[in-house]
């Protein structure tokens, strides 16, 4: 059981991986623990930077606007609140998985959202930045929208997204971001 | 006017606002999950300051990492020292980026578009 778990991992280049409730210190320790391996492997400081920049917003993002699913949810076993995070590592390309619960109601919204993002150019983004940088929302979450923007920004790369259907209330959102490990590159 | 100084943390900035020295800087990186709780302070200090601000002011942003709620209080810190500015009293901002860092030097170039405020790009010196 364990040995197949190991093996998974590797063959699928995962570094890192947690599956709970996630809380503001949760984030702030695997943070602090996913820059230590970075410094710690030599990675180039041009892509250590970013990879950490996307990481803080994957996992900010997490911890603003998951929905929690509630406590006597049957399609939650363990508690609400819990979500997925990942991190791996491939030749080229470092990769941020977070995944967690929407409410079905958001999907059209983010979807659209995640779409305009997808289709924008650099400089389209850059724009796109700056508008809801001053025009967005300002509250005690910050950022409505800015920090998808920003990820897309910093990856250089098309953002994937999925949305799996849990019961007739919630889906099951994953947002995959990927960091070029070539310097040069973004 | 008193100064405002604030430590760094591995998630929040080295700030000090120091008129009678003259040092206005932000140095060090911003992730806070709750910028606003953190920045708070800082613009109420800044809308104070605004009263009777020096004949110029040099603000310094060394920043190596922000997260997107910390770019909308810097935002609102840059929009203060605009308004200081527009009133009359020279502003100043350097804004310093590693020579490799792209994205911190895009971030400036954000602002610059974003204000009607002297924000000049400056390359770090290594140390």
């Amino acid at each position: 059981m364990t040995y197949s778990y190991y093996k998974n991992m590797q063959i699928n280049n995962i570094i890192f991986v947690y599956q709970g409730e996630v809380t503001a210190d949760l984030v702030s320790s695997i943070l602090q623990m996913i820059e230590n391996k970075l410094e710690g492997e030599g990675e180039d400081k041009k892509v250590k930077k970013r990879v950490f920049n996307v990481m803080v917003e994957c996992l900010q993002n997490v911890y603003h606007h998951l929905d929690a699913l509630p406590p006597t949810d049957p399609t939650n076993p363990v508690r609400d609140k819990t979500a997925l995070l990942m991190i791996g590592r491939e030749e080229k390309d470092y990769f941020i998985i977070t995944g967690n619960h929407v409410l079905n109601d958001r999907i059209p919204d983010l979807k659209a959202r995640l779409d305009r993002i997808n289709r924008a150019t650099k400089e389209e983004l850059k724009q796109l930045y700056q508008e809801v940088l001053t025009g967005g929302e300002f509250t005690e979450k910050g950022t409505a929208g800015l920090g998808m923007i920003d990820i897309a920004r910093k990856s250089g790369q098309k953002l994937g997204y999925d949305f799996h259907p849990v019961n007739d209330k919630y889906s099951f959102f994953s947002l995959e971001a990927r960091v070029s490990r070539i310097p040069d590159k973004g | 006017m008193q100064a405002l100084r604030i430590e760094s943390t591995h998630k929040t900035p080295r700030v000090i606002l120091d008129p009678e020295n003259g040092i206005f800087e932000f140095s060090g990186r911003s992730i806070p999950e709750d910028a606003l709780g953190f920045y708070r302070p800082i613009f109420d200090w800044l809308d104070e300051y605004a009263k009777s601000p020096l004949p110029v002011t040099h603000v310094k942003f060394d920043l190596e990492y922000f997260n997107t709620s910390s770019s909308k209080n810097i935002l609102e810190i840059l929009k203060r020292l605009e308004s200081i500015h527009t009133n009359g009293h020279e502003v100043r901002v350097t804004w310093y980026y590693d020579e490799d860092d792209e994205d911190m030097e895009e971030t400036g170039q954000d602002y610059q578009a974003l204000l009607n405020l002297p924000i000049e790009l400056s390359v770090k010196i290594q140390s």
